[in-house]
């Protein structure tokens, strides 16, 4: 009994005095290879590449091994069912030279309002650019103008209030590089990310 | 205030408004909050209801039955299961040109992660750090556990 209390208390004591760390990589979201580098405070370095790889270090010892899907699910279900929902972006285009969406762009609306009412504390960030027509000075301000219209727009379909931020870059961004002057459709957009 | 004193703190003011991480910058905000979670800032200990900011130096904390979700302004998704201490030690970003930071420290619990920008534009420039390790990230997700008693 005695000797039974006395293991009991150092188990205790050696839980207490010495942390145990486990570190699992999980399969990325857009399936693209991961790794997570691992080093210790001594400067050692382990590397886990595979999805569910995985480490456990504890009382000096450090080992590495491969971690189920399913026993990683249920052990770390509340961990995992509180992550945030991704970020989500949409782009959309102009007509040449305006702050006219195009009406393929303006079809994607209800997408929009269903991204947006879809989360808990949505922010919004809509981005405006230009093409290479005109000067870098009117491209600042139609950038920035067409931006300001999509919040207009998604503040008219009862979307979030005042709380988007509107930026503009010009012509500084192109989605597809051109030459001074060029009218390039894929160029006069707005990107709105939903996070 | 003699005249040292007043060059002493014009130096402060100075390196106040050059240095971010002396500011208290916001990092994020709560996306998802479940049980038993609060945000302890600067001594204060507020609830972490979604829709509150994140702060720079914010202590993360969830009880028994709590588990809380962050997005982070450069679309980091961080999340903390029960009996959890999160740490945002550092956080800089600069949306217009993608240059930032982070560093993100694990006390006790479980942590998962989902990087975001910084950790695509400059890997280098964001760690994951526990009692015992600091973790580098490659474009990520991953989860880590810390068993222990450690704040």
């Amino acid at each position: 009994m005695k000797s039974k209390s006395a293991l009991a208390l150092l188990a205790a004591l050696l839980l207490g005095a010495c942390a145990s760390e486990r570190v699992i990589l999980l399969p990325s979201a857009d399936g693209r290879p991961s790794a997570v580098v691992v080093r210790d405070l001594d400067g050692s370095e382990l590397l886990l590449e595979r999805p569910y790889a995985a480490t456990v270090r504890s009382l000096g010892s450090n080992r590495l091994y491969q971690e189920g899907v399913d026993q990683t699910q249920s052990r770390y279900a509340p961990v995992l069912q509180a992550r945030p929902l991704p970020p989500f972006s949409f782009t959309l285009y102009f007509e040449s030279g305006s702050d006219r969406l195009t009406p393929e762009s303006r079809a994607q609306f209800a997408r929009i309002k269903h991204e947006v009412t879809a989360r808990p504390a949505p922010e919004v960030m809509v981005i405006g650019h230009t093409d290479r027509v005109g000067t870098r000075a009117d491209n600042d301000a139609l950038s920035m103008q067409r931006a300001q219209t999509m919040r207009d727009l998604l503040v008219a379909e009862g979307l979030l209030g005042g709380k988007i931020e509107v930026a503009g870059r010009g012509e500084r961004e192109l989605l597809v590089p051109t030459a001074d002057e060029v009218d390039e459709a894929r160029n006069r957009r707005v990107e709105v990310s939903i996070r | 205030m003699t005249r040292s004193h007043w060059i002493a703190a014009m130096i402060v003011a100075g390196i106040g408004g050059v240095c971010p991480a002396l500011a208290a910058e916001t990092a994020g905000m709560v996306k998802v909050s479940r049980g038993q979670v609060v945000i302890e800032r600067q001594g204060e200990v507020l609830p972490a209801v979604v829709g509150t900011p994140v702060l720079v130096a914010d202590r993360l904390r969830t009880g028994r039955d709590g588990a809380v979700g962050v997005t982070l302004r450069d679309n980091t998704l961080l999340s903390a299961g029960p009996d959890s201490l999160v740490v945002i030690d550092n956080f800089a970003f600069n949306s217009s040109t993608l240059d930032g930071r982070m560093s993100i420290g694990v006390r006790k619990g479980t942590l998962s992660v989902a990087t975001g920008k910084i950790a695509k534009q400059t890997p280098e420039s964001v760690d994951f750090r526990t009692p015992t390790s600091v973790l580098g990230v490659r474009g990520t997700e991953f989860i880590v556990e810390v068993d222990g008693n450690e704040e």
